[in-house]
């Protein structure tokens, strides 16, 4: 996932795509790298697949893994818990 | 929700009382007192007593959906009342005897989540999702969902009574875990309207209690337990540790107990529970960690112990009712009061 899929909606000036998750007017998009945890992300974004169609998404706030264990990916299903994952380097 | 069976002097004294079937209101009040105090006395075990924890099940439900041929008004009688906190006090005093809390990490958002996370990662007593997943027959997924059906078909409504108990940071937290619980204004994606729809593939009746009868002490326990947190606002620091546990503690097995229903044949309307709870509290976790438990103990440490109590009782308590699950599925028996009741 590339940063420009974090952060689909722009700053400012871009128009924000329709989502019927997002709230209407742009939210600032935050992402918390959880410690030896996923990517937690809030905000009004839009999550693509490589060839920038929208994957599928049904909560607002995501979990995105980063352990790599997750059968669920790109969204977090807690296998890094099982698997020990670190995230300190 | 209709009226369960009795199980007792005191739950048959209750129910007669708000049921308005007694001669005398005032001497039957009175005497549930003395019928309450009798069993409290007695008892062994309250987390075991069936009497007690559907008593105090009936008390507590009188604030939710209400139960049939009792009048609203009972809610707040103050008799009562007096009747909940009596059999409350020693609940608690049995939930603590219950529950160990270790040494108490710094009250910082961070010490706390990883705490937690330490917590719930403690690998304790037999797994009910890995047998749901491998091992279950079709009558043992059932019993799985009447012993689930208590809490899920109302799921979150207990820890929604904190709500208005916190401020700032924790209830924002809270409140991003609840409306994605409620489904986020989408009826369909409601946890407990998910969970209604498991039950009617399995041919099982989604009114709520329609299996009360059948559950046992230990699983109204289980729900009396997030009643007393969630209504008492002197323990919101339980209710808080309490979801954070739960949260923790739900992606993994959910993913095994979908791999159980899938095995006997069933497909995405009874699995579909499961499957959204494995994303979802993936999210909801870091959430109740780090925002909600993490984020109330930051604006008011001296609610740090409260909070991993909260935590630790919530998988004592559950440990107890798996354990009590296992035991019967074990020895080939039925794990329920009644497994009659749920036959359809």
């Amino acid at each position: 996932m590339s940063a420009d899929a974090l952060d689909g909606v722009g700053g400012g000036a871009a128009p924000v795509p329709a989502h019927p998750l997002n709230s209407g007017d742009a939210a600032p998009v935050s992402v918390v790298a959880c410690p030896d945890g996923p990517l937690l992300i809030r905000g009004d974004f839009q999550l693509v697949g490589a060839d920038g169609s929208e994957l599928p998404r049904t909560r607002r706030t995501v979990a995105l893994c980063r352990c790599g264990a997750s059968v669920l990916k790109p969204y977090c299903d807690g296998s890094h818990k099982l698997i020990g994952f670190r995230s300190d380097p | 929700m209709k009226q369960p069976s009795p199980r007792g002097d005191a739950s048959a004294l209750l129910l007669a009382v708000i049921g308005e079937t007694v001669a005398s209101q005032e001497e039957s009040l009175s005497r549930l007192d003395a019928v309450v105090e009798a069993s409290l006395a007695r008892t062994p075990d309250i987390l075991h007593d069936e009497d007690l924890q559907l008593t105090l099940f009936c008390l507590y439900e009188l604030h939710y959906s209400g139960i049939d041929e009792a009048g609203d008004d009972w809610e707040w009688n103050p008799h009562l009342l007096g009747v909940r906190q009596r059999i409350e006090a020693a609940f608690e005093a049995g939930v603590r005897a219950a529950t160990v809390v270790g040494t108490l990490p710094a009250a910082t958002s961070e010490a706390v989540c990883a705490e937690l996370f330490r917590l719930t990662g403690e690998d304790s007593g037999p797994s009910m999702s890995r047998f749901v997943a491998k091992s279950a027959s079709h009558d043992q997924l059932r019993e799985f969902l009447v012993h689930r059906s208590v809490s899920q078909l109302r799921e979150a409504d207990p820890h929604t009574w904190a709500i208005p108990r916190l401020t700032g940071r924790a209830k924002a937290a809270l409140v991003e875990i609840q409306a994605d619980e409620y489904g986020n204004g989408l009826l369909p994606r409601m946890h407990s309207v998910l969970f209604a729809r498991t039950m009617r593939e399995l041919g099982m009746d989604d009114t709520y209690g329609a299996y009360l009868d059948a559950a046992p002490a230990i699983t109204l326990a289980s729900n009396n337990l997030m009643s007393l947190f969630g209504l008492n606002r002197r323990l919101r620091g339980a209710i808080v540790g309490h979801l954070a546990a739960y949260e923790m503690t739900s992606s993994q097995p959910n993913r095994l107990y979908s791999r159980g229903f899938t095995r006997h044949g069933y497909g995405e309307d009874a699995t579909g529970y499961f499957d959204e709870h494995v994303e979802a509290d993936a999210v909801h976790e870091q959430i109740a960690g780090r925002d909600m438990a993490g984020g109330l103990v930051e604006s008011d440490p001296h609610l740090l112990g409260d909070v991993l109590f909260g935590a630790a009782a919530a998988l004592a308590v559950g440990s107890l009712m798996t354990v009590h699950i296992m035991d019967a599925w074990e020895e080939d028996r039925s794990s329920l009061r009644t497994a009659g009741a749920m036959a359809s």
